[in-house]
């Protein structure tokens, strides 16, 4: 595997996506386009200048044909500290737009270098509701203005925060900032910093009539039906939903931080952590982009083995919704039945890795070992014994007429609003379009199986609920075909950026041992690029968009999660709703707020 | 001539069994729902846990008795006795069996509608006194649902006492000889039933408590024994609820073989335990849909139901003239 000796790609070879064809020929090769940048995932990547983004943006959402009307991710890159830029045009900050097309099943990255003492660009929130969250996290994460943002503020960490942790020059542990102290009046600060004030976020305290207030309540971030660390700040009149502020990053942990610290493999158990309740399915897209960064091929074997265990951690992910949203609408015992089913789960994934909810399972290059001896037979008994346990809930919940009467209808919106806010996975497709990675850009070997794309048309709390259920169905599918047809070979590849030679082969030659040594203590290094993968997991669309600056820790790792952006939704789907339906909503979802924060 | 002596003992009779068998139920519930729920319950305490409920009881009593600055003191540790007081005081005119009820009154199913809506109160003010958001919306819901369920329930009962002839519950239980009412007032017996969930707060109707949303909706801010005495109240609501559907649509005491005790003791336990396994199994309505059912389609029905009923019973009054 050699690297790259040049990020940019000859513009003359015709090579050229399409797109950026299309770009110049409406805006003009002259001063438009600043650079076209060849990245590992084949993704046109294009650069220009700030004063060009709105414009750039737009043409892109509405006017091309077949447009881009999904804005998948925005985030930045600091640049400061980078050393094979290869004649990009960076400047100290990159802002990066990834947008995606359904008509083309394509993706484009438009990044925009800031330079100058001013750290600003304009805000696109008018033209995609979903960026709001996004340049927040921006400006919270590096310190980056939006002209015209409505609510430009911080959105993970607390307001009273000081400095702006993903630049390069802000600490990433503890030890680095000097002694923890918490005094009283430190306390009282970031109590008072925790009121919620109305007016700050544009909102009322007072109805047009004279006699009658609004109430706000805060649900959350300690509540039962908020499924974890959120906080809804809920506008009601009566019991009717006005408006909600969510405020997020109760549970944030620094991941995309801690990633570039940790080596390319040590990061894999953290993020077991982005969604702790579908392990490996976290697992997958870090190591496919890892493996497309570093050209690693992944044995058959090894790809059957990781599609099966992520069937297994979607069923398991989807249990706990099933249960839980059941709980939200009332129901109290369909939440034991399905934590019950899901405990059988964990058995058969803590049999095959050991470990239940954060098996650090996926290595790069395959998995970490093979299947153990019997793992057919505790699959037959699973997947013979669960189809009965699915037609139960399916009477008990999904044909209950008062969980009918409380979901039908709840919380829709249409498939317009749900792409214009980033939806992905089932909350897209109950909006009626079958849009599956798995399917319509198959990774892992998804392309050879027989399974199906589950959809609905209302995209209500009901039709998201339908999609879920269905899955199961298809994932239990899947698995039967991975039983039936478990290849043979190798679970892990022998490529030297891979996994560490196998230990057997290191007793043999000072060679190997040495390898052996450096790839287990130092990890191994990988060539520069960049490399995204996105791929479908529970609850949507995830993604990790790795930059290699040919070191053993990745220089930016950008983790694009489905939560973010369904969670950001949220107020757009409750609004006008009843307080109850809140938790109709929310349950509908599908979310974890480790998924959310990350 | 009122017999004082067998007057109290009947008193202590009844206080002491409904109470006791309130502490037990609460043991039953949660064993019940642990069979059905595929886990064991509790099973630690006494034998197969039974003594669960006195460990809860030692608990309760031994705990902080914690009072919100932000509340209404005086309301606020008045609530928790109204709700257990007019549960018990429904047991004062539920006939047993023959002769074994505490008042024998001639307006007996009054006196308990009377009680059952003075229980409503203690929803609605304590929620108000708690002076709590959440408590706050947990009473407005009660006080909605109270808007729907109180209307029909008095009508879904007259149907009862239009066959019977009379207000008294020993009367209605002796007109059941030969037919339950069950089956000529089959739609009262509904009506009544989802009135007395309504009125209970028991799933699918526990929107005041809805612990998803609410987290426990107008109690939530009691703790330690009065929080006690609303989780009393609610078995106790919830064996009187049971008990009222035996007399005026099971018969009450009749039934072949066993003594008259024995068969009202089973026939409410039976309706105690499908008040469980309710719970067990579905989910809870929203409250506005409560309020369009009970208006639009329970409202209507009793009415027919009583129409109906009256029509015939004029009619056999005037073929027995």
């Amino acid at each position: 595997m050699t690297p790259r000796s040049s990020a940019m790609k000859d513009t003359s070879t015709g090579e050229r996506a399409g797109v950026v064809a299309e770009l110049e020929g409406r805006f003009g090769s002259e001063g438009f386009l600043t650079a076209a940048q060849y990245t590992k995932d084949e993704i046109p990547t294009i650069w220009i200048e700030k004063n060009r983004l709105r414009e750039t943006l737009r043409y892109l959402q509405s006017e091309i044909p077949h447009p881009f009307p999904m804005l998948f991710d925005l985030s930045a890159t600091d640049e400061r500290l980078r050393r094979h830029h290869e004649g990009l045009p960076i400047g100290v900050f990159t802002v990066f737009y990834h947008l995606f097309s359904f008509d083309r099943n394509q993706s484009i990255r438009i990044k925009v270098p800031l330079k100058g003492e001013v750290l600003s660009l304009p805000s696109i929130v008018d033209l995609w509701p979903n960026a709001d969250w996004y340049e927040r996290e921006i400006y919270d994460m590096f310190g980056i203005g939006f002209d015209g943002h409505p609510f430009l503020r911080r959105l993970l960490m607390p307001p009273w925060w000081e400095g702006h942790p993903l630049r390069k020059d802000h600490p990433a542990r503890g030890t680095e900032i000097g002694r923890f102290q918490f005094p009283p009046e430190k306390l009282v600060m970031t109590q008072e910093a925790l009121q919620f004030k109305p007016e700050e976020w544009g909102l009322s305290r007072t109805h047009h009539d004279p006699d009658f207030d609004y109430m706000f309540i805060n649900l959350g971030p300690a509540h039962t039906g908020t499924h974890g660390v959120l906080r809804l700040v809920t506008q009601l009149a009566g019991e009717e939903i006005i408006n909600i502020v969510p405020d997020i990053g109760f549970h944030h942990r620094a991941q995309e931080k801690i990633a570039e610290r940790q080596t390319w493999h040590t990061f894999i158990p953290y993020t077991d952590r982005v969604d702790y309740l579908q392990g490996v399915l976290n697992e997958m897209p870090y190591c496919l982009s890892v493996e497309r960064l570093a050209g690693i091929d992944v044995p058959t074997r090894a790809q059957t083995i990781r599609v099966m265990m992520s069937e297994f951690y979607r069923l398991a992910s989807h249990l706990v919704w099933y249960g839980t949203f059941a709980q939200d609408i009332g129901a109290l015992s369909p939440v034991f039945y399905m934590f019950n089913d899901r405990e059988r789960i964990h058995a058969i994934t803590e049999a095959i890795c050991g470990g239940r909810m954060h098996p650090n399972w996926f290595r790069i290059g395959g998995v970490a070992q093979d299947l153990p001896i019997g793992w057919d037979k505790l699959i037959h008994q699973f997947v013979d014994w669960f189809p009965s346990r699915l037609d139960q809930y399916e009477r008990l919940v999904m044909d209950n007429p008062i969980f009918k009467e409380r979901t039908v209808g709840i919380g829709a919106f249409s498939l317009e609003d749900a792409i214009a806010w980033g939806a992905t996975g089932p909350m897209l497709r109950a909006c009626g379009l079958p849009w599956d990675l798995r399917k319509v850009r198959p990774y892992s070997g998804y392309d050879q199986f027989d399974f199906e794309v589950p959809v609905a048309s209302n995209g209500d709390c009901y039709d998201r609920a339908v999609v879920h259920v269905l899955e199961m169905r298809q994932s239990l599918r899947i698995i039967r075909q991975c039983l039936d047809s478990m290849p043979a070979g190798s679970y892990k590849s022998l490529d030297p950026l891979a996994t560490p030679p196998l230990k057997e082969r290191t007793m043999h030659d000072i060679e190997t041992l040495i390898h052996h040594f450096v790839g287990v203590s130092w990890g191994p290094v990988l060539p520069p690029g960049e490399a995204e993968v996105p791929t479908e997991s529970s609850k949507g669309q995830t993604s990790y968009y790795l930059t290699s600056d040919g070191a053993q820790v990745s220089y930016r790792t950008r983790i694009r999660t489905p939560s973010f952006a369904h969670i950001q939704m949220v107020p757009f789907m409750a609004r006008g709703e009843l307080l109850s339906d809140l938790l109709a909503v929310l349950g509908s979802v599908d979310y974890v707020l480790s998924d959310v924060d990350r | 001539m009122i017999d004082w002596s067998h007057t109290a003992l009947t008193i202590v009779v009844i206080l002491g069994g409904a109470l006791t068998l309130a502490g037990l139920l609460i043991w039953v519930e949660r064993r019940l729902l642990g069979i059905w729920q595929e886990r064991y319950g509790p099973n630690r305490v006494g034998p197969g846990g039974l003594l669960q409920a006195l460990a809860d009881m030692i608990k309760m009593f031994t705990k902080e008795d914690w009072i919100p600055p932000f509340a209404d003191k005086a309301v606020f540790v008045l609530t928790p006795a109204i709700v257990v007081i007019t549960a018990l005081m429904s047991f004062a005119v539920v006939p047993i069996a023959p002769g074994f009820v505490v008042a024998d009154l001639n307006m007996g199913i009054l006196f308990f509608l009377a009680m059952s809506s003075l229980a409503a109160y203690s929803v609605i003010i304590g929620g108000w006194a708690s002076n709590s958001k959440f408590a706050f919306l947990g009473s407005l819901r009660a006080i909605a649902q109270l808007l729907s369920y109180e209307v029909f329930m008095g009508l879904s009962l007259m149907g009862a006492v239009l066959l019977a002839g009379s207000f008294n519950l020993s009367d209605i239980v002796e007109a059941q000889r030969h037919l339950w009412f069950v089956v000529p007032q089959f739609l009262g017996f509904l009506g009544f039933f989802m009135a007395g969930l309504a009125e209970a707060h028991r799933t699918p109707f526990d929107m005041p408590e809805a612990e998803a949303e609410l987290v426990a909706g107008y109690h939530a801010e009691y703790s330690g024994m009065k929080f006690g005495m609303f989780f009393v109240g609610e078995y106790l609501s919830v064996i009187v609820l049971s008990a009222m559907i035996v007399i005026l649509f099971f018969g009450g005491w009749h039934g072949p073989w066993l003594p008259p005790v024995v068969w009202f003791f089973l026939k409410t336990s039976g309706f105690i335990v499908l008040i469980f396994l309710i719970r067990a199994t579905w989910p809870r309505v929203r409250f506005d849909q409560l309020l369009s059912f009970g208006w639009k389609v329970v409202m209507p029905l009793a009415l027919i139901n009583l129409l109906v009923t009256g029509g015939i019973v004029l009619a056999r009054m005037g073929e027995g003239r």
